[in-house]
């Protein structure tokens, strides 16, 4: 099994971004009845969503925003990043890297290891693992990780098994080499066979954007989407979260010697509360210690941990340290979980997205 | 059948209005959609440890089929 320890790295902060326009589920006809509606958010836990809409903001805008706040709370000087990771599946262009475009616009060294990685509810785990294993040696000193998507823009809103969860978000999370930082601990893991789960068909290099990619068709009884909208298979992923999350989690705590009563938090990539309820029972921990933002910013794939930690969990991590274990797992299909300790953690309140800079 | 187990999926299904029964067709229900699949899933798995993959599922269409399979696996 695929196991990290990671030594001499602290994470110093992290802030996150979400778009002003905000979608209430409460409205949404396409869920049907007054009822249905009802009966969805009670069953989900997404009530509302921040959405990119039509506005054109990318996910390395709504990056862009949460990394200045961050390195300006944290007073760093951005001639000493010398290494930054965007973690995406909504980059700006097919080539280049977005990382690339974000270290010009953040200004910061050419100097700089740039890295784009294509995950989405676990990136932020898998980012976080990469980026700090590239840092352990003590090659590079300051790091930023940029993680998000706006994975609405991939929605058809004539697709209610997908278009009434999700949400966008950019986040950001400073790091440094510190010979005097606890380690952190990762399990990670992979299943390609169900590859097809989650997917865009079209616009790739396999199924080039062609003349039926625009094609509007009725996939399943009311369910509407072209091939450049996202598909999710909800009953496999569903089996997928409820079963490897927990095992993943049980994984990391046997081999690293972690009493999981001891940790403070366990925040887990909202997928939607029937999901993580079930997780949050299996691993046998209660409802105080399992923070959720699904109500207010719905399922913002790889963002939605650390959108988590700074929307609910700000006030406790900035002060005394704390032990949390963050868990993602989604598209790919791809899981990780991360123990890591916050010491005074730098956590900006959440940014709306500032269309006029 | 374990009336048990029928109370269960009415519960959890939400049917308040009416009497269920084993032999029902729980695809023709009104109350049948995604989410309550997702529910019946998540209920199987918290009360009897027993995971039912969608190729299986689909196989199922009285509430004693899922009985009878969640009782074979568990």
């Amino acid at each position: 099994m695929a196991f990290q320890t990671v030594n001499n790295v602290k994470i110093n902060g992290i802030s996150a971004c979400v778009p002003e326009q905000v979608a209430d589920n409460s409205e949404l006809k396409l869920l049907g009845s007054e009822e249905d509606i009802a009966k969805f958010i009670d069953t989900t836990g997404i009530a509302k969503r921040h959405v990119v809409g039509d506005s054109g903001i990318c996910t390395s805008d709504l990056c862009f925003q949460a990394a200045e706040k961050l390195l300006d709370s944290l007073n760093w000087d951005k001639a000493d990043i010398d290494c930054l990771i965007f973690v995406t599946q909504t980059p700006d262009y097919i080539l280049p890297a977005t990382s690339c475009i974000l270290q010009d616009r953040l200004g910061l060294s050419k100097d700089c290891f740039t890295l784009d990685i294509s995950l989405g509810c676990s990136g932020w785990v898998y980012g976080l693992s990469t980026i700090s294993g590239l840092m352990s040696s003590g090659n590079f000193k300051k790091a930023l990780l940029l993680v998000g998507d706006t994975v609405t823009v991939t929605k058809s809103d004539r697709d209610k098994s997908t278009y009434p969860l999700f949400g966008d978000a950019g986040t950001a999370t400073a790091l440094t080499y510190d010979m005097q930082a606890k380690p952190m601990y990762f399990q990670t893991g992979t299943d390609g066979s169900s590859y097809e789960a989650i997917i865009i068909e079209d616009g790739g290099f396999r199924n080039f954007f062609n003349e039926t990619s625009l094609e509007v068709k009725e996939r399943e009884p009311g369910i509407y989407r072209n091939n450049l909208q996202s598909y999710l298979n909800g009953q496999d992923v569903f089996i997928f979260g409820i079963t490897r999350a927990p095992k993943s989690i049980k994984a990391l705590a046997s081999e690293f010697n972690i009493d999981t009563d001891e940790v403070d938090y366990f925040v887990f990539h909202q997928a939607n509360k029937l999901m993580t309820e079930m997780i949050r029972k299996k691993i046998k921990t209660t409802p105080e210690k399992v923070p959720y933002s699904l109500n207010e910013y719905g399922n913002t794939s790889s963002a939605s941990i650390p959108l988590t930690i700074v929307t609910r969990l700000r006030d406790k991590v900035g002060g005394e340290p704390l032990k949390i274990v963050g868990c993602g797992f989604g598209v790919g299909l791809s899981w990780g979980t991360v123990y890591f300790e916050t010491d005074g953690l730098v956590c900006p309140e959440i940014i709306i997205y500032n269309q006029n800079t | 059948m374990d009336q048990k187990f029928v109370d269960q999926f009415k519960e959890t299904l939400e049917i308040e209005d009416r009497e269920i029964a084993a032999s029902d067709n729980f695809r023709d229900y009104d109350e049948w959609d995604s989410l309550a699949l997702l529910s019946v899933i998540a209920m199987i798995d918290e009360e009897y440890d027993v995971i039912i993959e969608s190729n299986e599922f689909q196989k199922l269409q009285t509430v004693e089929d899922i009985y009878n399979y969640v009782t074979s696996k568990s």
